[in-house]
Order: C-alpha cells, then sequence, then structure tokens
C-alpha cells in the first residue's frame, strides 16, 4: 500500500525531540561569513553586462525608438527593445511582456523601453543616452480614486470592464469588478442598533527587499537557456518566461540563488527575458542588476486603496451585518489579487450577512505585484478602525467585543470554506492574558490591538530524500526559501526518521531537476514542503523496512520503524538487533539499491491563520510623530517547527507594518515621476525606530497538517496598520484613517480633536 | 560621460592650482558622500575629481587663540571623537552626529555639508549659530568670511572657481554659554532634515541671557540667522514668555516650500516648537558651566 | 582608456588591481576581486549592505572610489572568521537566528564589530543607533539586537 497525502494528518499523542526546537539553520553559516550565493553574485566568464533605458514619462505613446548609434558604440554587444519581444495575443502573457518591456505606450515612471548589453557598465550606460526615444506625452493619473473620475486620462481606449453587468459604456480604468455575499445584509444592518460607516485610504508601498532584483542569462547557439536568477518561484518564472519568450519550457533551466528578501515582490520577473534576449543577441552571457532606484520605480509596489466600509452591531455587542466597497490600484495590468481582500477582510468574526465588492483599476504607477497577505492589510486597516469604533460605543473591551463576535470550528466564510478547528478565540484570549495589555500608560500614551486573517496555501510542491550510503540524508527542494523553510523542512525529516538533525542536508534543486513548484508565497512552502517531505521520509521509511525485512528474512509486517531504527516488530519475529538506518543503507545494494523516497503533490488542507497585535504608542502632540514604545505580537501558527523562525516572521511582519503605519507612501511630482527612488525617503523603519517585538506563539493544531503546522508568513503584517491606528486614537482622541500617519497628518488629526473638544 | 580623472593632491596649493587650471567641471571630494551619490546618479558629470583629504591643513584639529580650528575635511566621526571639541560645542556636535549613519560619519565632512549647500544640511545651523568663520583658499589669496556667508542657495556657494574652504575657526566661548541643535524627521535617523534648529547662547551671571543666535535649517533657500528670535531671548532668563515669542519669532522668519520631505504649514509651525525646545537645551548647558 | 593601478590590504592580503575613476570600493570589491560577500542594496549610502571597515573606521564601500583604497587596509565581511573559528558575532547570529534572508548580513556584522570595538558594553539603544545605517526588511531588528548583546557579553567575558 502507498501512502498518500491523505494519510498525514496531526497525531496529537506524538512525542516529538526534534520538531519544537531552534538548531542553526543549514544555509546560517553561509549567509554570516558571506559566502551565501544572492542574485548579483553569480559571475560567468565572458559576461557583458546589461543595462535598461526606462521611460521618464508616466503616460506617453512610444512613436519610435532609434537604437542605431548605440548599437554602434564600441563594446556594445547587443540591443533591445519591443521589437524583439514575440507578438502574443491578449491576456495574462501579453500583459507581463508588456510590463518588461513597453510596447505602444509607456505607462508609468520607469516602465522600460529599451536595453543593451556591453562590455562595461559604463559602456552599457553611456549607450542608454545614445537612444533615441520619440514619445507623444499623454495625461497621467496616480491615484485610485482620481483614476476612476469620469474625465480621468483613459489608459486603454478599448477597456471593458469585467464582472459588471451591464459593464459601464464608453472608456473606463475599472479593470474589473468582483462581489461576495452571504445572507440577507439588509436585514442584518435592519436587526442593528449601532452601525458605523466610514471610508479609508491607504498609500501604496513597496516590499522594500534589501536586495535588487539580479539575473545572469546564458542563452547557447542550440537554443537553450540557462537563468540565474533571485526568485521566490523558478518553476514559475521558467513557466511564465517561456509563454513570454515563446520557448518550449524545458529549454529553459532557471537556477535560484539565496533570496535577498522578496515579501511577495520577487514573485514576478522584470529584467529577466530582457538579459535572455541581449543574450541571443550577444552570444554571450548577460548580467541585470537592478539599481535601487529601479527596484522602487519599476518593480513591485502594493496597491494603494479607497475603502468605504460599514457594519452593524446590536447594542449587547453582537455584529448583524457588514458591507464594503473597495477599490484597488494595480498599476497598468491585473495582477493586485485583489479579490483577496473581500473574501478575508471580516473573515474571524462570526457575521452571516456580508456584502463586499472589490474593483480593481488601472492608473500610471508600476504594475503592482504580491506583498504578504496581497490587499488584505490594506483593508484591515478600516475593518479593525470601525470595530474599534463600535466597541468604543457600548463602551466594551476591544478584545471581548471581539470575542464576543469571534468564529470558530463549523462557521461557513463567504468564500465557501468551513473553518476545521481554529485558533482565534485563543489567540485573542492570549493577547488579553498578556502583561503588555493591561500595563500602564503615560501620558500623550496610547493602546491599541487589532486582529487579522490568512488563509494560508498549499498547491504543486515536489521533493525528493535520499538516504546516502551512511545513513545520513539529503533532500533536494524545489521552493526557494524565504525565510526560514529549509531548516524546519530538515527538521521535519529528522523527525521522521529518528536522526539528528545536522544530518539532515537540504538543496534548492534548479528547475531540471524536480516536478513543479507553485511559488514561494502565500505561508505555504513550511506547510506544503513539509508535507512533500514526511510523504517522501515515510516512503523511505517503507523501504528501510522492506530492507530490513529482507536482512532478516522475516516478513515485512513482522518490523516496525521506531527512533531512527527498524525493530522487529514483537519478540515472536526473531531476537534481532535493531538495525539503523546506517546499518541498512550499507547493505542496500544488496537488498535492492539506492533507497530514497520522493514525493509529487498538490497540497491540501491549509489550515487559516489568526493574530492579534497589541502596540503602544506615545504621540509628540506639538509635532505629531507617532513612536512605537511597545509591540506584542499574538498569532497562531498551529506548530512551531523552528520557534526562531516563526518569531523572526512575526517581528518582520510587525516592523514592515510599522513602516507602511508610519512613513511609507510613494511622492509623485506634478509629472507623474517618483520623486523619492531611494531609502533615503522611501523610509523604511531603521533600528532606532522600533522597540523589540513580543512574540507569542498560539499553538492550535491544524488536524491535516502531519506535524499540525498552519502558515505564518502573511498574518503579521494584517492587522499591524490597524492596530497603530488604533493606539494613535487612544492617546490623540481621533481615528487615523488615512495611511501613512505620518506626522504632517497626525498633527492635523491633533488640532481637529482639540477643536471638537474646545466646541464640545 | 568621459573619462573623469581623480587626482589626490598633497598640497593646498596644489589642489588649487588643479582646481583653477581646470576646464570644464571640476569637483573638490571630501568625505564623497554627497558627490559620489550625484556622480552615480549621473547629476553631476565632472571631468575631474580633486580629493583634499590628503592635505593636512584640511584634516586637523587644533586649538587657536583660545577657541578651535577644525580642518573642513575633518570626517564627523572624527571630530565627535574630539572630546575638548565635543564638550565645548555639544551643539554642533549634535549637528554633526545626525549627518547620515556611522558609516557615512565616517565620510563626511563639515566642508562637503556647507559646501553641498543643502538648505537642510545638519551641521550648519549649529555652525552658523556657534559664529565660526570659514577660511577659504583660492588663487587669489587667503580670507575669513562668517559661514552664514559661504552657502547660498541649494547647491550654491560664494566660493570662486578654484577656492577651496580650509577649516572652521570657533571662538573662544564666554562662561557661561551653552548651544544645542534639534531637528525633526520622521524616522529616528537616516533621514534629512524637514526644520532643523541651532541655537548658541551666554548668560550672565544671574543667569539673564547676554548674547544669542538662532539659526533655522530648511525653511528657506539656506540656514537663516534670525536675529528677531535672538532679540527674543537676549535680556530675559528665557522664561515661559521669552520663548513663546521665541516660538513665534522663529515660525515668522520662515519661508519654506512644499517638497517631498514636509509641508510648509508643518515646518512654519514645527520650527517654532523646535527653536523652543533648543533654546532649553542650551539653556541647560549654559547654566551647567 | 587609463585605469588607475591601484595596490590595497584586504583582510591582510594585498591586492592589486585596475579600476576607472569613477569605480567605487565596492565595485571593485565584487566585480575585480570577485570578493562578494559585501552587498550592494543601494549604491547610494543608504542602506549599510556595503559596510566594511576603511583603515579602521566603518565606512559604505559603495561611497568610496576604489582609487580612494591606494595604500589602505581594508576589512570585509571575508575576514571575519579566523579560519575555522567563526567570530562571536556570526556565532551570536547563528544562535539567534539574527540572519533571515541574509543579504543585510555581512554589512550588519561588520558595523556591529566596530560598535564592540568602541562600545564592550552597549546598551539597546545605543546598539539600534549605531546600527540605524544597516536597514534589513526581514527581521524587524529583534533578533539582530539580542545576537549583538549576546555576543558584546560573551567577548566580555571572554576578555576578562
Ligand atoms: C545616506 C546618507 C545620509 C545622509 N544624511 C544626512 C543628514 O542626516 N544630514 C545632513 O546634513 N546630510 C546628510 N547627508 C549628506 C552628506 O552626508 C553631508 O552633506 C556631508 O556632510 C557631506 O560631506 P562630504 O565630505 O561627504 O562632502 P562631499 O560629498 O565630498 O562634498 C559635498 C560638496 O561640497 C564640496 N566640497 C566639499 N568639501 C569642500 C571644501 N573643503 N571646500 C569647497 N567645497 C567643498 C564638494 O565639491 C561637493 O560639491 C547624507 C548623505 C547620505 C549618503
Ligand atoms: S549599497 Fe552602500 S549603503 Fe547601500
Ligand atoms: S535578513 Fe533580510 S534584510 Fe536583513
Amino acid at each position: 500500500m502507498t501512502i498518500t497525502q491523505d494519510d498525514l494528518r496531526f497525531d496529537p499523542d506524538r512525542k516529538l525531540k526534534v520538531v519544537g526546537t531552534t538548531p542553526i539553520k543549514p544555509d546560517g553559516v553561509d549567509k554570516v561569513t558571506g559566502r551565501a550565493k544572492f542574485g548579483a553574485d553569480t559571475h560567468l566568464p565572458g559576461m557583458l553586462v546589461g543595462k535598461v533605458l526606462r521611460s521618464p514619462h508616466a503616460h506617453a505613446i512610444i512613436k519610435s525608438i532609434d537604437t542605431s548609434s548605440a548599437a554602434a558604440l564600441a563594446g556594445v554587444k547587443a540591443v533591445v527593445t519591443r521589437d524583439d519581444f514575440p507578438e502574443l495575443p491578449p491576456g495574462e502573457f501579453r500583459d507581463i511582456s508588456s510590463n518588461c518591456m513597453a510596447r505602444e505606450k509607456a505607462f508609468y515612471d520607469g516602465h522600460a523601453v529599451a536595453a543593451v548589453a556591453a562590455t562595461s557598465e559604463r559602456i552599457a550606460k553611456k549607450a542608454l543616452k545614445l537612444i533615441e526615444v520619440d514619445y507623444q506625452v499623454l495625461p497621467h493619473v496616480i491615484d485610485v480614486m482620481d483614476a476612476i473620475k469620469p474625465d480621468a486620462p483613459i489608459l486603454f481606449e478599448d477597456m471593458v470592464t469585467k464582472g459588471m453587468d451591464p459593464a459601464p459604456d464608453g472608456p473606463t480604468n475599472i479593470l474589473q469588478r468582483k462581489e461576495f455575499t452571504m445572507g440577507d445584509v439588509d436585514a442584518g444592518f435592519a436587526e442593528a442598533d449601532i452601525i458605523v460607516e466610514r471610508e479609508f485610504d491607504t498609500k501604496p508601498m513597496h516590499q522594500g527587499y534589501i536586495e535588487p532584483q539580479a539575473c545572469v542569462a546564458n542563452f547557447t547557439e542550440d537554443g537553450q537557456t540557462e537563468l540565474w536568477c533571485c526568485t521566490q518561484g523558478h518553476f514559475v518564472f521558467r513557466t511564465r518566461l517561456a509563454a513570454v519568450l515563446k520557448m518550449d519550457i524545458s529549454r529553459i533551466r532557471v537556477t535560484q540563488s539565496e533570496l535577498g528578501g522578496g515579501f511577495g515582490g520577487k514573485t514576478m520577473f522584470y529584467a529577466e527575458p530582457v538579459a535572455i534576449l541581449l543574450s541571443r543577441k550577444a552570444n554571450r552571457p548577460v548580467k541585470i542588476t537592478l539599481t535601487r532606484n529601479e527596484v522602487l520605480r519599476a518593480t513591485g509596489p502594493v496597491a494603494g486603496t479607497h475603502s468605504r466600509i460599514k457594519m452593524g452591531m446590536t447594542k449587547d455587542g453582537r455584529f448583524t451585518a457588514a458591507e464594503a466597497e473597495l477599490y484597488f490600484q494595480t498599476g497598468p495590468f491585473t495582477g493586485s489579487a485583489f479579490a483577496n481582500a473581500p473574501q478575508a477582510m471580516f473573515t474571524r468574526y462570526d457575521l452571516q450577512n456580508i456584502r463586499a465588492v472589490g474593483y480593481e483599476v488601472v492608473s500610471n504607477r508600476p504594475k503592482v505585484n504580491a506583498f504578504r497577505a496581497p490587499c488584505v492589510p490594506q483593508v484591515v486597516f478600516g475593518v479593525e478602525g470601525v470595530i474599534h469604533e463600535l466597541a468604543r460605543k457600548i463602551g466594551m473591551d476591544p478584545i471581548d467585543l471581539r470575542l464576543k463576535n469571534a468564529a470558530t470550528e463549523g462557521y461557513k466564510t463567504i468564500y465557501g470554506a468551513t473553518f476545521g478547528p481554529i485558533g482565534y478565540v485563543e489567540t485573542l484570549e492570549a493577547a488579553k492574558a498578556h502583561p503588555h495589555y493591561t500595563a500602564p500608560l503615560g501620558p500623550d500614551q496610547g493602546r491599541g490591538i487589532a486582529t487579522g486573517f490568512w488563509f494560508n496555501r498549499g498547491g504543486e510542491t515536489t521533493a525528493s530524500l535520499n538516504i546516502t550510503p551512511d545513513g545520513t540524508v539529503t533532500l533536494l527542494l524545489g521552493n526557494p526559501d524565504v525565510a526560514g523553510s529549509r531548516v524546519s523542512i530538515c527538521m521535519m525529516a529528522a523527525e521522521e526518521l529518528g536522526i539528528p538533525v545536522d544530518k539532515v542536508r537540504p538543496i534548492i534543486g534548479d528547475t531540471s531537476t524536480l516536478g513543479f513548484n507553485r511559488v514561494t508565497a502565500g505561508s505555504r512552502v513550511t506547510f506544503s514542503a513539509g508535507m512533500a517531505i514526511v510523504l517522501s521520509a515515510r516512503k523511505a521509511i517503507e523501504t528501510l523496512c522492506q530492507r530490513a525485512a529482507m536482512m532478516w528474512d522475516v516478513p515485512e509486517d513482522g518490523v516496525v520503524f521506531e527512533d531512527g531504527h527498524v525493530r522487529p516488530a514483537s519478540s515472536n519475529v526473531g531476537d534481532f538487533e535493531p538495525l539503523s538506518i546506517a546499518d541498512i543503507a550499507k547493505k542496500a545494494t544488496e537488498t535492492g539499491g539506492p533507497i530514497a523516497g520522493h514525493a509529487e503533490i498538490v497540497a491540501e488542507g491549509a489550515g487559516p491563520g489568526f493574530g492579534c497585535h497589541i502596540v503602544d504608542v506615545e504621540v509628540d502632540k506639538e509635532t505629531g510623530a507617532v513612536k512605537i514604545l511597545r509591540y506584542t505580537v499574538v498569532e497562531d501558527a498551529g506548530k512551531a517547527i523552528h520557534p526562531h523562525q516563526v518569531e523572526g516572521q512575526y517581528q518582520g511582519g510587525a516592523v514592515q507594518g510599522i513602516g507602511w503605519a508610519l512613513n511609507e507612501e510613494y511622492i509623485y511630482d506634478k509629472d507623474g515621476r517618483m520623486e523619492n527612488a531611494g531609502f533615503l525617503d522611501y523610509r523604511i523603519p531603521v533600528a532606532s525606530d522600533v522597540p523589540m517585538i513580543d512574540t507569542v506563539i498560539v499553538e492550535v493544531p491544524n488536524p491535516l497538517h502531519p506535524y499540525g503546522l498552519r502558515g505564518v508568513g502573511e498574518v503579521p503584517l494584517v492587522p499591524t496598520m490597524a492596530a497603530i491606528a488604533n493606539a494613535i486614537d487612544d492617546a490623540i482622541g481621533i481615528r487615523p484613517r488615512s495611511l501613512p500617519m505620518s506626522p504632517p497628518k497626525v498633527l492635523k488629526l491633533i488640532e481637529e480633536a482639540e477643536m471638537s473638544r474646545d466646541q464640545a | 560621460m568621459d573619462e573623469m580623472r581623480y587626482e589626490a593632491p598633497e598640497t593646498l596649493d596644489a589642489a588649487v592650482a588643479l582646481l583653477a587650471g581646470a576646464d570644464g567641471d571640476a569637483r573638490i571630494l571630501a568625505g564623497g558622500t554627497d558627490v559620489l551619490v550625484l556622480l552615480h546618479s549621473d547629476m553631476i558629470e565632472p571631468g575631474l575629481l580633486v580629493d583634499i583629504k590628503k592635505i593636512p591643513e584640511l584634516t586637523s584639529i587644533a586649538v587657536e587663540a583660545g577657541g578651535f580650528r577644525v580642518g573642513a575635511a575633518v570626517s564627523a566621526m572624527e571630530l565627535v571623537e574630539h572630546d575638548a571639541f565635543s564638550k565645548a560645542w555639544p551643539g554642533v556636535i549634535e549637528g554633526v552626529k545626525l549627518i547620515g549613519s556611522i558609516q557615512i560619519m565616517g565620510r563626511a565632512t563639515m566642508g562637503g555639508n556647507l559646501c553641498n549647500a543643502s538648505p537642510a544640511a545638519d551641521s550648519v545651523p549649529a555652525l552658523i549659530a556657534a559664529g565660526a568663520i570659514g577660511t577659504i583658499v583660492g588663487p587669489e589669496g587667503r580670507r575669513d568670511v562668517p559661514v552664514e556667508d559661504i552657502a547660498t542657495a541649494p547647491g550654491e556657494t560664494s566660493l570662486g572657481k578654484g577656492e577651496i574652504l580650509v577649516s572652521f575657526l570657533f571662538p573662544p566661548r564666554p562662561p557661561h554659554s551653552g548651544d544645542a541643535y534639534r531637528r525633526f524627521t520622521p524616522r529616528t535617523e537616516m533621514d534629512i532634515a524637514v526644520v532643523g534648529v541651532g541655537i548658541s547662547l551666554s548668560l550672565d551671571d544671574g543667569g539673564t541671557c547676554q548674547a544669542a543666535r538662532v539659526v533655522l535649517g530648511a525653511v528657506a533657500e539656506r540656514a537663516l540667522l534670525v536675529e528677531a528670535a535672538a532679540a527674543a531671548l537676549i535680556g530675559t532668563p528665557l522664561d515661559e514668555a521669552a520663548l513663546e515669542r521665541l516660538a513665534a519669532a522663529a515660525s515668522a522668519a520662515c519661508r519654506p516650500i512644499d517638497d517631498k520631505r514636509g509641508t510648509k504649514e508643518f515646518r512654519i509651525k514645527v520650527a517654532g516648537v523646535l527653536a523652543r525646545r533648543a533654546a532649553q537645551d542650551a539653556l541647560e548647558r549654559a547654566r551647567g558651566n | 582608456m587609463a585605469r588607475s593601478h591601484v595596490t590595497t590590504t584586504v583582510n591582510g592580503d594585498e591586492y592589486e588591481f585596475l579600476c576607472d575613476a569613477e569605480q567605487t570600493l565596492l565595485d571593485v570589491l565584487r566585480d575585480e576581486l570577485f570578493l562578494t560577500g559585501t552587498k550592494e542594496g543601494c549604491a547610494t549610502g543608504d542602506c549599510g549592505a556595503c559596510s566594511v571597515m576603511l583603515d579602521g573606521r566603518l565606512v559604505c564601500a559603495c561611497l568610496v572610489l576604489g582609487v580612494e583604497a591606494a595604500g589602505k587596509l581594508i576589512e570585509t565581511i571575508e575576514g571575519l572568521a579566523h579560519g575555522d573559528e567563526l567570530h562571536p558575532l556570526q556565532q551570536k547570529f547563528l544562535e539567534h537566528n539574527g540572519a533571515q534572508c541574509g543579504i543585510c548580513t555581512p554589512g550588519t556584522l561588520i558595523a556591529a564589530k566596530a560598535l564592540l570595538a568602541v562600545n564592550p558594553d552597549p546598551s539597546e539603544t545605543e546598539i539600534r543607533y549605531w546600527l540605524a545605517g544597516n536597514l534589513c526588511r526581514c527581521t524587524g531588528y529583534d533578533k539582530i539586537i539580542r545576537a549583538v548583546m549576546a555576543a558584546a557579553e560573551e567577548m566580555r567575558e571572554g576578555r576578562s
């Protein structure tokens, strides 16, 4: 009988030796010694430097591109423009292609319009200056609400809004509409004693990974492509590159480097197809490393939003209905994953009546990309603000109000799934019991809480586990390790095999070594690859048992695997010394060959995750500056395989949220050019901006995972901005409804609050 | 961008000759924390870079006439580590310490901070408040000018072709003197001032303010020496009323713009707030010595 | 084209290289000497990923010219460990998971070492301000700060 995914269920009685401890991760030493190879660290003999020319205009027709002088410059080996990209039918791949190299129009400041490969960076930069592009500059629009005004500049004259019946006639920037409903919203509001309805704005932000995208492409004369790059999903890159460049998938081999941060932003490529085309023309390897300016102007922003959120509640604090209208700024092409928002925003409350409508809107900004729980934190900023007000209105403790309305096992969600065992209540209770929640506050200080949810994901995953002749183990994995997945996967393998974790060595294979793997995103990898590796290990154990039975000449069911050894199942079987994995591996050749296990699965059964954040702020009432004094993240991990890795996710997510809450935003000049395309003015938090981030790992196991795992990558960001806004209210008496809550904006709110106090 | 030449002369004369003799754009390279950023973002394309860090006059700190002479190319970190100077001019040190990170301070110089002529430069308000004199050497010889007369507008200085700012002279201080610098930035570090205020003042034995200089940064095209703000303090014990007048005078002197780092309205308001806070810091220091 | 010939010392070893006047020390370390442990996150002095020691001073290699390295002593991440013995900071970063993705780690380690050389017993706040020029987007800084405090403690004990 072969084991399958369905046999991998959580066993609460299992005694754990490795899972739950904190060994040093296998990639650790390389990272602290400078050995680890990141995207820009690949050097090939004869390699050229590629550079991209970018549009200085937010919206312009590209009438012509003259590359002749650039091509003639000594040292220039190839020039690429839109003419080098294959024509594609309208749809996903044409959009991707047009984002990597502008076609008829440049849609944002920083949009790629041409590229060169040269023998040095100096020559490449000089060549870019020799390229003449004739632009017809068009009026542009940046902000999401400006883009849907009747007189807004239109990006695509022929765009017909999807999901709207009837579709608006005439030109529009609304790309699509999606509605999610459950129950009877009108009846729900009719039942309410208190209704709060508010509007909220969030600004686009950048994932802010410290490593700029970098790649090396090597196209050979027989039409094979090798690509080294930093990516969250080399298999997905390969599939999409093949579609965009009209090549066979098998002719592209992608090797992922160590990833210097991604957070969703490296799930899509930018310069990679350009590098491949340059290499094809030059017949030499080409390396493109983006500058920080290019990263900020042309890659991965997160959607800005406008939302209207309404919730009803009885006077004893029971939610009766919720409604939302949401607008997401996606850049020129679809990709915001905005449908996550209406499905996730209220999910954690036992609400029966919900209507949530989302609109995806195009504007002259870079095409958005994923960022931890794509599109959810922006709208939770609003939802948790409305709930904060509702709690105030009836004088109820904000955690108690959430507890009173908490969804539990059996709740049927708006997206159709019914919750199994979940940890929202446990998370809220842990937050309430935390000393932080009741610690005294000083003058001008305030405390806020907020909560969040993420589905967590599974999906296509492959893995292979090999037992070497001395009984140590190697793993071949198909997902880039974005933050500690490798060590957790090794730990699960070690736990299964009953061997110390340092006897397990992982590598992440390139795309030619394993079957397809979905991107590392959505908190899926430790969950899914964990399942694949447990499955692989159990298959290997099956073989180990067969081999031991053969060595002892006993029936297969006469042996059991325990603690890293095969033993006789009972004394009836015979009196044999237990065989270690090494003992069996040593004899593998005689008993039937090398011992291994592998798995190719679509991982299912991801368990939803919930978090509650508590934050204390101090507001300088004369300047509007907000200081984060204390921060606690409480979140259900299902099971923390390696608690340090889990804490790292909680802490990193919270601090990204602090940046988004207080300072991060894109600043455009009147021509739609980004004015703060650098880390000095795009202000991500520095070490002195934040306190230690306390964490509480709640563990309500996911029954569908062998170790009870959920996923912890997304939730830590979801409630952050809401929690901080609620804390600011506590300090100044007015709840901010627009991000970022930067000093000038907070100062204005303080003045407003003072004015309304004076009037009262 | 054709070839750029790099020279690192060891004497002031050689440096002046190189700069004066260059055709096309020649730039002085001190710490390079502004120049190299501009160079690599293609904002400037000099044909010649003259590194001044090998010239002894530019890189030394000395006691002179009871005060200090500080080379214009002394790195921020070195200055901060100079105990006697740090004790004498804590406000100048506050400004210098705010220039970028520890890494940036390892290279950045006060001369570069001033001659880069950003209105938001952090060491400049305190330098002006201190009454520091800049010594300039050029093809025409040597001249001494008050620091407030050197940077004139964003990116522009009163230095002529071939002129180099060699050093700053800090006058000796009467007893009961103190200085302070405060700035506002959204982040705690690694940020450019939205508003900066430098104040230097001296008290008499009874605690009445005898002399004061109040300088605002980032609220105009260059750092502003605001006499009305100083007048609000002089002759007072820096009581609440005086501080109130100081804040009003500081706000009134601002003529800021809206830009990516802050709004006009915000800058005007916060200039007053910071002036009051800086004055309190300076007062405390003056009382302590 | 005339490139400058530069002789310098990196981690105790003498190196020679040719470079253009505008090439930075960071470019030289990475692209000419293949010492890629020093990282580039911005090339404008804002992120600290390129932190190295230059004649005993902590600097951003992206804001130093290659030609300025002539005759200087440079220390990079590649020189932090002694043989197979990791520096206490490296060891504590491993134990505390101070490196998540690891791109900021080499620069942060060099900066932290410079701190402990001048202040063997820094407070949390002092570490945070000293490392303000070393951006990290992954960790939220918590584990980095703890690792530096733990290394400082171990180094103090080792000294006494
Ligand atoms: C990441 C980062 C953060 C920063 N943060 C701050 C900050 O918080 N506050 C702040 O004020 N600044 C900041 N700066 C700007 C910069 O570091 C300072 O202005 C610094 O003091 C410049 O000094 P430097 O020696 O590096 O100047 P350089 O770059 O060498 O020179 C700057 C300009 O002055 C000219 N110059 C230099 N020395 C002389 C001289 N002796 N005579 C005549 N001309 C001269 C140069 O030709 C050039 O035009 C920051 C820069 C970076 C990269
Ligand atoms: S690369 Fe030098 S500071 Fe960022
Ligand atoms: S660990 Fe990824 S940026 Fe610091």
